[in-house]
């Protein structure tokens, strides 16, 4: 049984976090939620320069040549210090999506620049306030070109490249968009995350390029989505062990009646339940990454537990860390809404803990009938 | 990152085979009982059988020294010890809680005289063992116990009652924690014995449960003689020694078992929704479903990390502590819900009306007693956040007090 990270994973691990540690702290996402820019540009050429960005691209493309394990022990610290940088769009999803799918031609002229932070990618599915289902996907591909409006696109303000479900002749299509090329305009959107910015982007006759085959785009979106689940999830069970341990240190500081207020077993037992959850989730989620690593027949079922434990564990830690803070908890000044909002916007951006549950048992009932 | 064997992992895995296909008979299905077709007698002496055949062949004890019949093993040969015997109709029940916890305790407390005479039998199943701490007024708070021993020249005299006993009316033997000296703070005034559960004035009461089962006994002491020379440890030093066989009831308390994700989804496959149509398609009960799903692969992959530790040679980490606060209210919920799908019919608590449904009726009513037995919820979440997060211990009113001035309250 080794159901566990390597000694040189472990190192990586905590490379990333004393990097990230130093250049991220809660006044640099501070400076972000309250100031114009979209992201933090610094922050995010420092893990270019880390390798971070291409850990599992291969070195044929740019990227370090790891692999998947390496970047979900990355991805864990990006979430512990509430990065505010386009990380798991450009990495989770529009790298996953080249990795998965794209041409020669297409990985060559795209991976380098995403592994090196030249370019920002990013992932369309979603056209408003309708489930981001393969019939709502309205968009169309007509072989070389595409139309239609996808909002919310997470990070789609500052994204270099998209890939983009549409309708075509076959039924869904992938594409890839330049999204610095003609026929496409970007609206901001205000959200409940502004640390991590959400656009609104709209295709007149945008050339397109199809990614993986045609007909087939929504079940490679899937696969894409399980993979970014997993990434995702990590990214999640950072942010969960980070906001127990705000929780911690504020609770031991605290003194009311007389006593730390992490002597009462109120306390205590809220903390233990933030502990729990992350535990199994974290647990969860290192069965994602065997599956990920590994490209396992089980991945869609380990990448939908490991999303719905993600989402129960830092919903949960988001939360009750406001609460153990009490009425500064409420407050701008402190941090806990950091999580708070890094928590509702993680927890929605792949798709709600609802619609991950249902497609949880429905892959549960076709392993069951296979 | 894998799941497979260390090649000594799996050297030793093939030789635990061997000898249980030797020695004992495969399982045909994972549903199949040792027990089936046996009444208590004929069932204790197939499990002292096997007993004897395990501690000949050194499988008992793996991690015990060879000494002690064991063969100087670690805890993940244990483990895979324990996943190949449950493919087998191999006995158990019986013996856990005197090999895991009373002849530890013995070993680092009794006279090495004393020890030649106890632990093989108990390791061979020859004699059996049970714990005697808990009390009607002492559950949680264990060090409040009440049972008084009071010297008598070479003798002590036993007076009280323990409860939650398992296995005290088929035990050869007992530890038993006690009061000694009210005058002093509760902790300090505690000595630990051994005795024979023979002894004239102990006397075993089965304890009836909320299901009308009977599982658990409580257990009498009326002027009962043990002499001196069966005390563990000096007077006063029994909170101590009752750490030691507390530290190992962490390794001797399972997890919850009872109907399981597959059972609630082959129960929501069976049974009509309102709008017609099996009720696993309603998103309600997917929902719950998935809840219970992450949960319990969350416990398995928990497990997984424990034993990775424990394959390299490490100390596991503290996540291993989630187990049974989980486990125990997770079957609970889990067997409340299936009760809730059957609608009216879940009131039935009859087998021959409600079939298979009846495993969801019957853990129902396990489950409360999981969720307190070896550290209620409460107390294990108090155990996670003092000594994993590292969060102060609660005011203490009774640290200083002697116990004959605490408050007593109802037991």
């Amino acid at each position: 049984m080794n159901f566990d990270f390597s000694d040189e994973q472990k190192m990586l691990r905590d490379q990333a976090r004393s990097f990230l540690e130093d250049k991220c702290t809660s006044q640099t996402v501070r400076t972000i939620l309250e100031g114009d820019e979209p992201y933090d540009k610094e922050l995010w050429a420092g893990i270019a320069e880390m390798g971070f960005l291409g850990a599992a691209i291969p070195e044929e493309f740019g990227g370090l040549g790891l692999g998947h394990l390496e970047l979900c022990v990355i991805a864990e610290e990006v979430g512990r210090v509430v990065a505010p940088v386009p990380f798991s769009s450009s990495v989770y999803l529009a790298t996953e999506a080249l990795l998965a799918a794209g041409s020669d031609s297409q990985k060559s002229a795209w991976l380098p620049k995403l592994a090196a932070g030249e370019a920002i990618g990013t992932f369309a599915v979603a056209e408003g306030n309708k489930p981001a289902t393969a019939k709502n996907v309205n968009a169309s591909f007509d072989g070389s070109s595409l139309t239609g409006t996808k909002v919310a696109v997470p990070d789609g303000d500052v994204a270099d490249v998209a890939i983009v479900a549409a309708k075509s002749a076959k039924g869904t299509a992938l594409v890839l968009v330049d999204l610095n090329g003609p026929g496409v305009s970007r609206r901001n959107l205000r959200t409940v995350d502004p640390t991590r910015s959400y656009a609104e982007l709209t295709f007149e006759g945008a050339p397109a390029e199809l990614i993986g085959d045609d007909g087939e785009g929504w079940s490679l979106k899937e696969r894409v989505f399980d993979r970014a689940a997993v990434l995702m999830a990590f990214e999640q069970v950072g942010g969960s062990q980070s906001a127990l341990e705000m929780a911690k240190e504020y609770a031991m500081g605290r003194i009311a009646f007389g006593r730390s207020i992490a002597s009462f077993q109120a306390i205590k037992h809220k903390l233990a339940d933030m502990y729990i959850k992350t535990e199994l989730a974290r647990s969860n989620a290192y069965y994602g990454a065997w599956a990920l690593s590994t490209d396992a027949p089980e991945l869609p079922v380990a990448a939908a537990g490991a999303r719905v434990a993600a989402i129960e564990a830092y919903g949960f830690a988001a939360q009750e860390n406001v609460q153990a803070h009490g009425g500064i908890g409420f407050t701008w000044e402190a941090d806990c809404h950091l999580h708070y909002r890094r928590a509702r916007n993680l927890n929605l951006a792949l798709g709600s803990g609802r619609v991950w549950k249902d497609a949880l048992v429905t892959r549960l009932e076709q392993r069951n009938a296979a | 990152m894998d799941f497979n064997d260390s090649p000594e992992e799996a050297a030793f895995r093939a030789e635990v085979r061997e000898w249980l296909d030797k020695n004992a008979e495969k399982k045909t299905d994972t549903n199949t009982n040792w027990r089936a077709g046996l009444d208590d007698a004929e069932a204790m002496a197939k499990a002292k059988a096997w007993q004897a055949k395990r501690a000949d062949a050194r499988f008992a004890q793996i991690t015990w020294p060879e000494e002690w019949g064991g063969r100087g093993g670690t805890p993940i040969q244990t483990v895979i010890y324990g996943q190949e015997e449950s493919q087998y109709l191999a006995p158990r029940g019986y013996f856990e809680i005197g090999l895991g916890m009373c002849i530890p305790t013995m070993m680092a407390y009794a006279t090495p005289e004393q020890n030649a005479r106890f632990v093989q039998p108990a390791l061979r199943g020859e004699e059996i063992w049970c714990q005697l701490f808990s009390e009607p007024s002492a559950g949680s708070d264990v060090a409040g116990l009440r049972t008084k021993a009071v010297r008598d020249g070479d003798d002590w005299v036993i007076n009280g009652q323990k409860v939650w006993t398992s296995g005290a009316h088929y035990s050869d033997f007992g530890i038993l924690l006690t009061r000694t000296n009210p005058d002093v703070p509760k902790h300090k005034g505690l000595t630990m014995f051994f005795l024979d559960m023979k002894s004239p004035g102990v006397e075993c009461r089965p304890i009836k449960q909320m299901s009308g089962d009977a599982n658990f006994n409580e257990v009498f002491f009326t002027d009962v003689r043990i002499p001196d020379s069966q005390r563990l440890s000096d007077e006063g030093n029994g909170w101590k020694v009752a750490l030691t066989t507390l530290m190992n009831e962490r390794l001797a308390v399972g997890d919850a078992s009872g109907p399981d994700i597959e059972e609630l989804m082959e129960l929501a496959r069976n049974t009509e929704s309102e709008t017609g149509g099996p009720v696993i398609k309603d998103m309600d009960v997917r929902q719950k479903i998935a809840d219970w799903y992450v949960q319990g692969q969350g416990l398995k992959y928990t497990k997984f990390r424990t034993l990775t530790a424990l394959s390299k040679g490490q100390t596991p980490g503290p996540e291993a502590s989630i187990s049974k606060v989980v486990s125990a209210p997770r079957l609970q919920d889990l067997t409340s819900f299936a009760l809730d799908l059957m609608d009216q019919s879940g009131v039935q608590m009859d087998r021959e009306l409600t079939g298979e449904n009846m495993q969801f009726m019957a853990s129902n009513f396990w489950a409360p007693g999981l969720r307190i037995a070896g550290g209620t919820d409460e107390i294990l979440r108090n155990i996670i956040a003092e000594r994993v997060l590292g969060l102060p211990g609660d005011v203490r009113v009774d640290k200083d007090v002697a116990y004959k001035d605490l408050p007593k309250g109802t037991s």
